[in-house]
């Protein structure tokens, strides 16, 4: 097919939520300016969440959620079988996304605080990675439909796909938004990976770094920084362990230098 | 003619998360019809252990992608009422304003993309992009314009930024606030044409007795804190959300189940209208008197014409908040906040329902316990017991069949808009 005299593909997607809120998916009905034609580029061909009839060729997966439950390692090694091209979308299935911190509580202790004598079947969160191969990730919480519809722009006329390896500060100061260390408040914009074109700030929120690292980030820098600004270890540890994108456990380093310079901040 | 009737839905299509509809019927006899929610439980009141309050609402907005405004709203208010602090006045009408933004996109999601096609005999609404683009186009627009709404109070549709304990972080420029405002009142061709389509659409004629809870207030139709009450004559307080709701654990369900005075009650638009209905805006009552719809309503298929009606509404209720806005002029959004120890609900009708958030603080604005009751969760007894008596109903029709009984209970669930990864959180 021709748009433009130009080869289009029209790729056949199918979206599949797990466990998380479904913010993501929701988001590729959001953009209602452009919601026509973005439907117009794509064929749907299995999306629960808007539509009752299901088919099972699709070649791109747009995956939603994180792993939590034994069917659900089924159901994602299946939607991986007949995937071309399977993309986590949103915190959740990159990371484990915010169910990343239930990892945190012993799991018995907690089905019985909710349900009582009466527990439900669960498992420590995953990361869609965890489990099956992924091709392409779209951090974010929730994703920002413009880079989704980048990523339909790159399927359909093969156009290139920006890779932002820089940090969410840069997007900050394109907005002219007054920093929030200024404002007294900390933000893991300077580390965090860009993208989202930082609302947050823009809204009077730090950043509580969604989209994971950026490309090299300078921890040593960030670190000294919060420090000299006087927020305390705990304060910056509860915002990089928010949505599991940032490795900070002791016994693992791809970043040894955050743990030094995080217990270093303790005294 | 003794008829077998069985449907077996898993993971029903066009709701939010993941539920299953059952139906048997043997030698006309009802067997079984259950509607069960297999959703993944993800703990979130264990997680907002040891959260900090600035926290809590970042955290559970995470609750829902849908109405994540709303569980942030109740989550500020509910950390506010533990600490005791009153938010400033412009602050209050600020978050009613992102509220009706929130009501509103998720109205018209549901009505247009999750509902109609049902009554259109369509899969999904994606089709009508190409059969009916002015039907499209009056959703694709009334969601854009609830999302601007969002945008501009909230900072952004989902998961919120600018909803924050003490207040509102930010004071939407002036200029913008008429362009939404001019951008609403050019919505009433949409919202007309929205009403025309569902006069249309042929409701299905059912009605169970039940119980409708929702919040009250003497001076609106009330959405965020007020009483709570219910049409069997229940009122109690905000605080006392606990003897409104009653949690209980099913075998089959990951969600709790809830009851009051009957074994299920309903919350939501349709208990909205029911319990409020003389404080609607005059312009949605109209709509509601054009459906014939009028409290008392045990029709739950008429929720889709309720959540119309509430469209109308907050269409009008939010151009006379903006005009009070610019009428105030800059004025403080947030206070102080001095955390204490103490436990404080927060009460906020969501799209779908009351919904409760309660924390215990400890002297370090941590939170020690936390407990979140959500809409959907006081639904889903009701839904459930609903479609035994649908079932009843319409099994006794001699031309039913397997699938135009699965269309009914299906219909029913959408009926409800159950927000399903909500409910089990």
């Amino acid at each position: 097919m021709k748009h433009l005299k130009i080869e289009q593909n029209c790729p056949r997607i199918g979206v599949f939520d797990f466990t998380g809120c479904e913010g993501c998916a929701l988001q590729l009905a959001n953009k209602e300016e452009t919601l026509g034609a973005f439907l117009d580029a794509i064929e749907v061909v299995n999306f629960r969440e808007v539509s009752s009839a299901a088919r099972q060729d699709y070649d791109v997966a747009l995956i939603d959620g994180a792993i939590t439950r034994p069917d659900e390692v089924e159901r994602i090694k299946a939607i991986r079988e007949q995937a071309t091209l399977l993309v986590a979308m949103g915190s959740c299935a990159c990371f484990g996304g915010v169910n990343r911190q239930k990892n945190a509580y012993d799991l018995d202790a907690a089905n019985r605080e909710v349900y009582g004598d009466c527990p439900k079947e669960t498992m420590p969160t995953m990361s869609v990675k965890e489990v099956v191969p992924v091709d392409l990730e779209i951090p974010g919480c929730p994703v920002n439909k413009d880079e989704i519809e980048r990523v339909v722009q790159h399927l359909v006329w093969g156009l290139p796909l920006p890779s932002y390896a820089f940090p969410v500060c840069l997007q900050c100061k394109q907005r002219y938004t007054i920093c929030r260390f200024d404002m007294g408040e900390s933000c893991l914009g300077p580390i965090t990976r860009a993208g989202c074109n930082a609302p947050c700030p823009a809204g009077g929120l730090g950043c509580w770094g969604c989209r994971g690292p950026a490309e090299a980030p300078n921890y040593d820098e960030f670190f000294a920084l919060c420090k000299e600004r006087g927020f305390t270890r705990q304060e910056i540890v509860d915002r990089l362990s928010f949505f599991g994108g940032f490795d900070i456990s002791p016994s693992t380093d791809p970043w040894p230098d955050v743990n030094a310079v995080a217990n270093e901040m303790e005294v | 003619m003794i008829k077998n009737l069985n449907v077996d839905v898993h993971h029903l299509a066009r709701v939010e998360g993941h539920g299953n509809i059952k139906v048997r019927v043997t030698d006309g006899a009802l067997v079984e019809a259950r509607w069960d929610i297999v959703e993944t439980p993800r703990f979130f009141e264990v997680m907002l252990k040891g959260k900090h309050y600035t926290a809590a609402g970042i955290l559970t907005a995470r609750i829902c992608g849908i109405c994540s405004i709303g569980h942030c709203l109740a989550s500020v208010r509910a950390t506010e009422n533990a600490f005791g602090i009153t938010i400033p006045e412009t602050a209050r009408k600020l978050r009613l304003l992102t509220k009706h933004g929130e009501t509103l996109q998720s109205h018209v999601l549901h009505l247009f993309f999750l509902a109609a096609p049902d009554f259109l005999g369509l899969p999904s609404a994606i089709p009508l992009k190409d059969l009916n683009p002015d039907v499209f186009g009056v959703a694709a627009r009334l969601k854009g314009l609830a999302n601007r709404i969002c945008d501009v109070v909230a900072g952004r549709t989902t998961h919120p930024v600018s909803i924050q304990v003490g207040g509102m972080a930010k004071l939407p420029d002036p200029r913008v606030l008429r362009e939404l405002k001019a951008a609403l009142e050019n919505s009433t061709d949409d919202l007309n044409a929205a009403v025309e389509l569902f006069t249309t659409l042929e409701i299905p004629q059912f009605e169970r007795e039940t119980e409708f809870v929702s919040l009250k207030s003497e001076r609106n139709y009330a959405f965020i804190g007020g009483r709570l009450l219910s049409t069997d004559g229940v009122e109690r307080a905000e605080s006392e959300y606990r003897a409104m709701t009653n949690e209980y654990v099913t075998e089959s369900n990951t969600s709790k189940w809830c009851k009051l005075s009957r074994e299920s009650f309903a919350v939501g638009a349709l208990a909205r209208v029911n319990n409020n209905y003389h404080r609607l805006h005059g312009k949605a009552r109209g709509v509601a008197v054009k459906f014939d719809l009028a409290p008392i309503c045990y029709n739950p298929f008429m929720c889709n014409i309720a959540q119309l009606v509430e469209c109308v509404h907050v269409v009008h209720d939010s151009i006379r908040i903006i005009d009070e806005l610019l009428d105030g002029g800059p004025a403080p959004t947030q206070v102080e906040v001095v955390p204490r120890a103490g436990v404080g609900v927060g009460a906020v009708e969501v799209p779908r329902g009351i919904l409760y958030h309660e924390y215990e603080y400890g002297d370090d604005g941590r939170v020690v316990r936390a407990n979140c009751v959500i809409p959907t969760t006081q639904n889903n007894a009701n839904i459930h017991f609903d479609m035994a008596d649908l079932v009843v109903q319409y099994a006794a029709e001699d031309d039913m069949t397997d699938e135009k009984l699965e269309l009914l209970c299906s219909m029913l669930v959408r009926s409800y808009d159950p927000c399903i990864s909500c409910s089990v959180h």
